[in-house]
């Protein structure tokens, strides 16, 4: 016998008619997406209002001041994140100075001129694995390479050690999606392009790097992000965790000097007793966050303003 | 200009000045000279005599092989295409039309593992040399795609992309544009909209716009593979009407899954059939090559046959 009723009986059958839990597996599915979306922005949410309610004495009442002034050992009040503030996007900078031009050249050679060849699948690899490795070996490195080995250039402990060390940590990030976002753009562009006698640089100029372009951006702020949120690795290459005075140092001269970040400076405000430095440490949070979105904004403006033409 | 000198140089210039020029220069002037030498050679696959005259020889192939990595692909294709003509391949799905098709302007090189061994000679030049620059080759030997694919740019700056990496002056490029798209036969319906992204234009007209892109660089021939197949029968009617009007001015090689196609538009049909080995790898290979009207009417081959007729494939 046939599972289905013969046409003749559809009518009387009921057949077609919709019966109540046909698809449970699929209504339960979307409830449990549903779920982990909530839990997800959820958590978020609570981080968020929790650094708020924290840091409200500060944020509110004093945060010009806490935006402006240096660290201060003599009382909470009196301290501030500004060198924080400035030490993060100088090692931002330095960061994305060195780990842009290289990771998107490595992906750029990976995907377009060493193809399919067993020693990019080799490297790709391994730039996976290194994406997994914890910051503070990142440190470590940084620590041995970065402020000893090549100690002329970097002149010690100094923002530009700090840079190149988290250089180092967001590289992956920025090849990774960087190998993903040209590997993304179709043949038929670049086969348009070789057809109407396009040579190579031409058509990875003008047709397949703008192609890719809003994708690499993504990655690169991403990457810049985190970043901009490590605290681990910039301790151990010489960021200061207490008082620090750039005496007269313009701003050239502060890359090569004693320098703080911000969630060095959180790390450094929790740790201090008493629940005034603790107010600090969110108010020190919200303001990373700020940063960051920043940051994000910039790149979604930047990749929309990319993403419809070239 | 001597052909053979002039896929070998480097100089931009020297294309520069053919596309600037009269639209006709190139298609008048490079055959002429070259096709002297091969003139004798044309009647290689039993054309009908009378029914091809003072045709020039563009591309003569002997024992094409085509291989990717181990697997050959394509085995031992012979065959010469006729200036200013129709060359219609078919053939049922992996007989290697299209890979053929890609060898006469190194569209294979951009495959991985790709190799082509046997000689496709383009005006007595032969295009798997070393000294042989790809790029010259593709400037002169244009192709369309199965699927439309404009660039994401304007109608205009689609048009103008190749002209100006051949140099053509900013001054020029109006008149290259317009030109293109006319002859392409979709002016009437973009001049009011050359800035606006060509990704608005219906998919009929982005393979018209296609078209227009790969004469605007003024080639000797165009490729076209399957250009119709992802449109309807009306897009398709325009742009079989339109390849009788470019064929007085280009040679055209075209890929066609459809054989009525193949029969309204060509002049010559290469049929082309796979092969399984003992392995399971398919090769393809040429089974005959014609007069398209004698290909369909009375065929040599009764593999040729049986495809046309419906009975296989």
């Amino acid at each position: 016998m046939s599972v289905l009723t013969t046409p003749a009986d559809i009518a009387t059958s009921h057949a077609l008619r919709r019966r109540p839990g046909a698809d449970v597996a699929g209504a339960v599915f979307r409830w449990l997406l549903i779920g982990a979306t909530v839990f997800a922005t959820g958590f978020l949410a609570v981080l968020l209002a929790v650094m708020i309610v924290d840091g409200w004495d500060v944020l509110s009442g004093n945060l010009w001041h806490f935006l402006t002034h240096g660290f201060s050992q003599r009382s909470a009040a009196e301290a501030g994140v500004w060198q924080g503030i400035i030490g993060s996007l100088q090692v931002a900078l330095v960061t994305g100075v060195f780990a842009v031009p290289i990771g998107v050249a490595t992906a750029i050679y990976l995907v377009e001129y060493a193809q399919d060849s067993r020693f990019a699948r080799i490297v790709e690899l391994n730039i996976r694995n290194l994406a997994g490795v914890p910051s503070i070996v990142y440190g470590l490195l940084g620590l041995a390479v970065f402020v000893q080995t090549i100690h002329g250039f970097t002149q010690g402990k100094t923002v530009i050690a700090g840079g190149m060390t988290l250089a180092a940590m967001v590289l992956p990030i920025i090849v990774i999606t960087s190998v993903e976002a040209l590997k993304a753009v179709p043949s038929s562009l670049r086969e348009a392009a070789y057809g109407v006698g396009a040579t190579k640089w031409e058509v990875l100029s003008r047709q397949v790097l703008p192609a890719a372009l809003s994708t690499i951006l993504t990655g690169i702020v991403l990457a810049l992000a985190r970043a901009l949120g490590e605290a681990a690795p910039l301790v151990l290459v010489g960021a200061a965790t207490g008082f620090l005075s750039f005496g007269d140092a313009n701003m050239l001269e502060t890359f090569t000097g004693p320098y703080t970040a911000l969630p060095v400076q959180i790390f450094n405000f929790a740790r201090l007793p008493g629940a005034d430095w603790g107010v600090n440490a969110a108010a020190a949070s919200v303001v990373i966050l700020v940063l960051v979105l920043a940051v994000n904004g910039l790149a979604i403006y930047l990749r929309n303003r990319f993403e419809k033409q070239w | 200009m001597n052909p053979e000198k002039a896929l070998m140089t480097q100089e931009p210039d020297a294309r520069a000045s053919d596309v600037s020029d009269a639209p006709d220069a190139t298609a008048s002037d490079v055959p002429a000279t070259a096709a002297t030498g091969v003139h004798a050679r044309i009647d290689v696959s039993g054309v009908v005599s009378g029914q091809r005259p003072e045709a020039g020889t563009v591309f003569e192939c002997a024992g094409v092989d085509v291989y990717y990595g181990d697997f050959r692909a394509l085995r031992d294709v012979s065959l010469d295409v006729a200036e200013h003509g129709v060359t219609a391949l078919i053939g049922p799905s992996g007989c290697g039309k299209s890979t053929f098709l890609r060898c006469f302007n190194r569209m294979n090189d951009l495959i991985e593992g790709a190799r082509v061994e046997g000689t496709v000679n383009y005006y007595g030049v032969d295009l798997y040399q070393d000294e042989v620059d790809p790029v010259e080759v593709r400037r002169r030997v244009g192709m369309v795609f199965q699927k439309p694919n404009p660039f994401p740019k304007s109608i205009y700056d689609n048009i103008a992309y190749g002209p100006r990496l051949a140099g053509v002056k900013r001054s020029a490029l109006d008149d290259v544009v317009e030109g293109s798209l006319t002859r392409a036969a979709l002016w009437d319906e973009v001049k009011d909209r050359l800035k606006m992204s060509a990704y608005g234009l219906s998919g009929g007209q982005q393979q018209r716009l296609c078209i227009a892109r790969a004469i605007a660089v003024q080639p000797d021939v165009v490729l076209m593979d399957e250009p119709c197949s992802a449109l309807d029968p009306i897009a398709t009617g325009r742009i079989e009407e339109l390849i009788a009007e470019l064929k007085t001015e280009y040679t055209i090689i075209i890929v066609t899954h459809n054989m009525q196609q193949a029969a309204r538009i060509s002049d010559m049909t290469a049929f082309f059939s796979v092969q399984a080995n003992e392995m399971g790898h398919r090769t393809g290979e040429l089974v005959e090559y014609a007069p398209t009207s004698l290909i369909f009417t009375n065929p040599d081959d009764p593999r040729t046959e049986a495809y046309i007729t419906g009975r296989v494939g």
